[in-house]
């Protein structure tokens, strides 16, 4: 076969080339960077993008400053007109029943130019000073809360050039002063009655639940018991509240039928699932709570269980 | 539908084969290239195959056993890891991840085995750790193998003494908390199984539970490993904790097997140590337990302690230990009111082993353990049990092989009481041991006293007990069996006369007893053991003072005379006719012309009366002969009708042949060598004679009968006894009637009427050539003999 064919390369343009070529057309007449001045030595994080991708960003925490420099480069012969040069640092929160819909919860705005001509490579150093971040970055079932820079060379007629950094917000708490165990005594009528116990009400996101549960009465056949971690996120208000559960964790406890007097341990990992801070009412747009869901199956596979929130928090890690 | 069961599960067992081996796969993949994550999730995996219900204890035993395999690599994976830098906690928590509670507690376990090595945590936290989390597995088969596979990991790990994983924190005390913890948990579940799945499944969940029995019995055989477990701890944790378990799982497989397994494993002087404990726990086992099995290994186990050592002797001394185990019987059979009688009498047997090995010297211990036997089992009548029976004969031969002694055995007043309960069979077949083991020990019994309990004790086989007689014994058994007692009363001694006479007195008394059947095979025994006393008197002088109370030969022989006089009952003329004679002749040494001549007249009458077989008149004939010639102490007017009696019953033979050798036998009785007043040349003539005559007649009546004489070989014994006589000088045998009867015998042989015979042939000429033979020695008898041609 190796000799009856042979290969054909044309000597006509390839098709990247043209694609380049007519691309080319209709490119911004500059190119906008935006570059942290801590860049180099600034830890960090993945960020999931719209279009599925994930990107490393710059991470922040509220009341940083938040400094660098814009560059402006203009293409080769050509040069940029325009009516001001600006940078905002946004916190926006989109719903994605309302997709492309931002609700800005914070704006600040740096002139960096007034109107004029800009020929060459031109910089502008920025600094937004002890940002206020209350919220975390947030990439829900529903609901996104991001924080981004927007530099906007604001033009008259050709549109503005626009360009977008995002970073990742993350705020730290120190660990709660009042951290109570949850205990409590649940059960069905002279069915099954068990008390169980965790360590805390409050965890940290690399945090271990430590409890145990207790049989006080047994008469069902008891087939195994879970320990879920369930995250609720509650997005809008009022009438047009949507609540979606997921569950993060299936994490079994038990298998087999206990007998009264018999106690269970829990021990249970939080660091491999991927947890967020336990968001209460964020600026009245919507809420992330978890919850721990103790499921007992029994050997009809009918559940008995029984939810208890718990507080998730970010701890500040030790350096 | 039983066996699509056993297909099914054979089926699903290939499946989870097949699962666990995809998973290990992919594991060693993972292993050899150094990838964490994929190995934990590959082994993880391969665990879940252990969740399955489907198994039956044997099966699911494979997998795990498969399972086990994989997860030493795995463990050998994770030491190198830690070699490489990954930190042995986070390993420890890395495995926790894992979903499926099953799974991670192997790998916990696995991984924890690893950190304990790495010496980077106390043992005892890491073990305290694991037995906790693994309460996690509530179904019992899946708990047992897990914990199962903690303990196996963990055995090399606990921070026993002289262990390297022994601290200043890590103690012993750890080390026994951790396995007891595991055992408790263990034999909860255990237990625990018995209570699950209907009711209809009992006996298979039975079979299951006692597969896996070892699983639990395990964790105290670890313990009796642990070096640090010393006589205290043991006394202060170790079984107060054990029993504890025991008592209050209120089970019965786990409570005796348990007890079991503590009496198995634990050393003996630990046991007697705390008998107390132990013995205390018995009672309150639930009442269908077998404590008597438990009970009697726990004695065993000491009787083997006890004689292997006289050293430790004093300790059961020390802790009472035969009260203690007494009484703890006593509760037991009080507690458990429907024990069967096997189960009273086992347990028994067992103390009385016990206290015959701890105790030798305490008969009174023996003894009080038979009483309290006899206490239980009066009321309930002859045992019918096969097992009880078996076991009263095992109680009652321990003493025996103890002892070896009998006379000791007798100071046992309760042994005869207890075997007043066996049934007839079984008393003999205890009586045959009891005369065995004196046989064999040729044991002395020498007393009356110890021969009367004795009998009693063996009155199996001296009598028939009340409704024996319908059992078809064995002909060649009870010969056997009498001849044992005929061996035994021939054994009985004391070199004392009068109380030899006692013993004679007392087997009488109870031979008498034994019936027709009997009576053959005891009677010679006894009359035998008798004469061996009149034997050993007859060299004595008579007592000078006349003592009445003294036993004087004389006594002996009126009482062998009834003892003879009961044979008449069964009746056994001949045998009776022998022993009179034997008595005669006795009697004979012993001077005692009366009673001779009385023993004499009664073989007479038994003669006449009795003897009727022309055969046994022969036969007895010759023995009145043999006898008779040996006596010396009749008077000539004794002596005579004695003498012309046996001469007039020798004529009245049948046969003719018969007739001619009682005749010249009878010769013998008139020429005794040593009394030279007995020598009455004459009348042995006369007996030849007339003897030859018969002899004569004879072959006349052959001749006329049969047309041929029969063989001469009657006329050539006749000349043996003249060549006899000759020799001893009577001179009425001569020189001449020797050659007259050699020539008749000649005469007889040539003629044609006779039959030939190469017997009588042969017998002719070696009689002819012990004549030459004399002749040629020369000397008196040789001239003697010259004269005779041959």
């Amino acid at each position: 076969m190796q000799g009856a064919g042979c290969a054909r390369f044309g000597s006509s343009i390839s098709l990247p080339t043209i694609m380049n070529y007519l691309l080319g057309a209709f490119k911004p007449s500059c190119t906008v960077s935006i570059a942290f001045s801590d860049g180099k030595t600034r830890k960090q994080v993945p960020l999931k993008k719209e279009n599925g991708q994930t990107v490393l960003v710059p991470l922040f925490q509220s009341q940083e400053n938040i400094t660098g420099k814009i560059t402006i480069d203009p293409l080769q012969g050509k040069k940029v007109d325009h009516n001001g040069v600006k940078i905002e640092l946004l916190g926006q929160i989109e719903m994605y029943f309302d997709r492309g819909n931002y609700y800005d919860f914070t704006s600040l705005v740096r002139e960096l130019d007034v109107p004029g001509e800009i020929y060459e490579r031109k910089t502008y150093p920025f600094e937004f000073s002890t940002v206020e971040m209350p919220y975390e970055t947030y990439n829900g079932v529903n609901v996104r809360l991001r924080y981004v820079l927007k530099v906007t060379i604001s033009r008259g007629y050709a549109g503005s050039i626009v360009e977008y950094q995002d970073f990742v917000v993350r705020n730290y708490s120190p660990p709660p002063s009042i951290n109570n165990g949850i205990k409590m005594e649940v059960g069905i009528e002279d069915c099954l009655h068990i008390e169980f116990e965790y360590n805390k009400s409050k965890y940290h996101l690399k945090d271990v639940i430590i409890g145990k549960i207790y049989f006080l009465l047994v008469r069902i056949k008891i087939k195994n018991m879970d320990l879920e971690i369930r995250r609720r996120e509650s997005t809008g208000s009022g009438a047009n509240t949507h609540v979606e559960t997921e569950t993060l964790a299936k994490y079994e406890l038990m298998d087999g039928a206990p007998v009264r007097g018999e106690s269970i341990p829990v021990r249970l990992f939080l660091s491999p699932y991927e947890l967020t801070p336990t968001h209460r009412n964020i600026n009245n747009k919507f809420s992330v709570k978890y919850y721990l869901n103790l499921v007992l199956v029994d050997e009809e596979d009918r559940r008995y269980f029984k939810q208890q929130e718990i507080t998730i928090y970010r701890l500040q890690e030790a350096a | 539908m039983i066996s699509d069961g056993v297909e099914d599960e054979e089926k699903w067992l290939a499946a989870g084969i097949a699962g666990l081996q995809q998973n290990a796969f992919y594991m060693h993949r993972s292993l050899d290239s150094n990838n964490l994550k994929d190995a934990l999730k590959y082994s993880a995996q391969m665990l879940s195959e252990l969740r399955t219900s489907k198994l039956s204890p044997h099966k699911y035993y494979d997998l795990y056993m498969r399972a086990f395999d994989e997860l030493r690599k795995l463990e050998i994976f994770f030491m190198e890891e830690t070699k490489r830098g990954c930190s042995i906690i986070d390993l420890y928590e890395l495995v926790q991840h894992a979903g499926n509670i099953l799974p991670r507690l192997y790998l916990l376990c696995t991984v924890g085995s690893v950190y304990i090595k790495s010496k980077e945590a106390p043992a005892k936290d890491i073990l305290k750790d694991l037995v906790e989390m693994c309460r996690g597995i509530q179904h019992p088969l899946r708990g047992l193998f897990l914990r199962s596979y903690l303990s196996q990991v963990s055995r090399d790990k606990l921070p026993d003494i002289g262990s390297e994983y022994e601290g200043d924190a890590d103690t012993v005390n750890d080390a026994v908390e951790f396995v007891l913890q595991n055992f408790t948990e263990m034999n909860k579940l255990w237990v625990r199984m018995q209570h699950q799945g209907p009711a209809r499944d009992k006996e298979k969940r039975e079979k299951e539970r006692s597969e896996l029995r070892d699983l639990v019995g395990k964790n105290l055989h670890i313990l009796s490993q642990v070096e640090g477990v010393d006589l205290d701890m043991y006394k202060d944790i170790v079984l107060p904790r054990v029993l504890e378990q025991v008592v209050n799982c209120k089970d019965e497989i786990a409570q005796f097997y348990l007890m079991e397994c503590i009496i198995q494993v634990f050393p003996d002087e630990y046991h007697l140590q705390t008998l107390d404990v132990l013995l205390g726990a018995c009672p309150q086992l639930q009442p269908s337990v077998d404590i008597k099995t438990v009970l009697s290994q726990l004695m065993e186990r000491l009787s083997n302690y006890a004689a292997s050592s006289a050293e430790v002797l004093p300790e059961f001394l020390q802790v009472e230990a035969f009260s203690k185990l007494s009484k703890a019987i006593g509760k037991v059979i009080e507690a458990q009111v429907d024990m069967p009688t096997v189960g009273v009498v086992t347990l028994y047997s067992a103390l009385l082993t016990f206290t015959l090995h701890v105790h030798p010297d305490r008969l009174d211990y023996a003894d009080l353990v038979l009483g309290a036997c006899v206490k239980k089992l009066s009321g309930k009548g002859k045992i019918e049990d096969n097992k009880a029976t078996k076991q009263i004969v095992a109680l009652l031969s321990a003493p025996l092989e103890k002892y070896n002694d009998i006379v000791t055995t007798l100071k046992l007043s309760n042994y005869s009481h207890v075997m007043e309960y066996l049934d007839g069979e079984t008393i003999k077949v205890m009586a045959m041991v009891i005369v065995q083991s004196i046989t064999k020990n040729k044991t002395q019994i020498s007393t009356a006293d110890n021969v009367e309990a004795l009998f009693e004790l063996i009155r199996g086989l001296i009598k028939d007990l009340d409704g024996s007689l319908t059992d078809e014994v064995d002909e060649d058994d009870f010969k056997e069996e009498q001849s044992s007692v005929a061996r035994l009363i021939q054994m009985l001694y004391n070199d004392d006369p009068d109380e030899m006479f006692k013993i004679i007195c007392t087997v009488k008394k109870h031979i008498l007893t034994g019936g027709i059947k009997r009576l053959p095979f005891t009677v010679p025994a006894l009359v035998f053991s008798s004469l061996k006393l009149v034997r050993q008197l007859q060299g004595q002088e008579e007592n000078p003072f006349g003592d009445e109370t003294a036993t004087t030969p004389k006594k002996i022989f009126q009482l062998l005379t009834q003892t003879i006089e009961i044979l008449s009952s069964v009746p056994a003329p001949e045998l009776a006719f022998r022993l009179y004679l034997q008595c005669a002749e006795a009697a004979n040494d012993c001077d005692l012309e009366p009673v001779a001549y009385e023993l004499f007249t009664q073989a007479y009458i038994l003669y006449e009366e009795e003897i009727s077989d022309s055969k046994a008149q022969v036969t007895a004939l010759h023995l009145i002969i043999g006898t008779l010639q040996k006596m010396h102490v009749f008077g000539v007017e004794n002596r005579d009708t004695l003498t012309h009696k046996a001469t007039g019953y020798s004529a009245k033979l049948l046969k003719k042949p018969d007739q001619c050798r009682a005749v010249y036998a009878c010769s013998h009785l008139f020429w005794l060598d040593d009394h030279d007043n007995m020598k009455d040349g004459e009348r042995v003539m006369l007996c030849l004679k007339r003897a030859l005559r018969i002899a004569n007649a004879a072959q006349q009546m052959s001749n006329a009968t049969r047309g041929s004489t029969g063989p001469v070989s009657l006329f050539i014994e006749i000349l043996n006894k003249y060549l006899y006589f000759f020799e001893k000088g009577n001179p009425q045998i001569t020189v001449a009637t020797i050659q007259g009867l050699i020539e008749l015998i000649t005469t007889e042989m040539q003629s044609d009427t006779t039959t030939p015979d190469s017997s009588a042939d042969a017998f002719f000429a070696s009689t002819l050539r012990y004549i030459e033979f004399q002749k040629q020695k020369g000397g008196a008898v040789g001239e003697k003999y010259e004269p005779i041609k041959v």
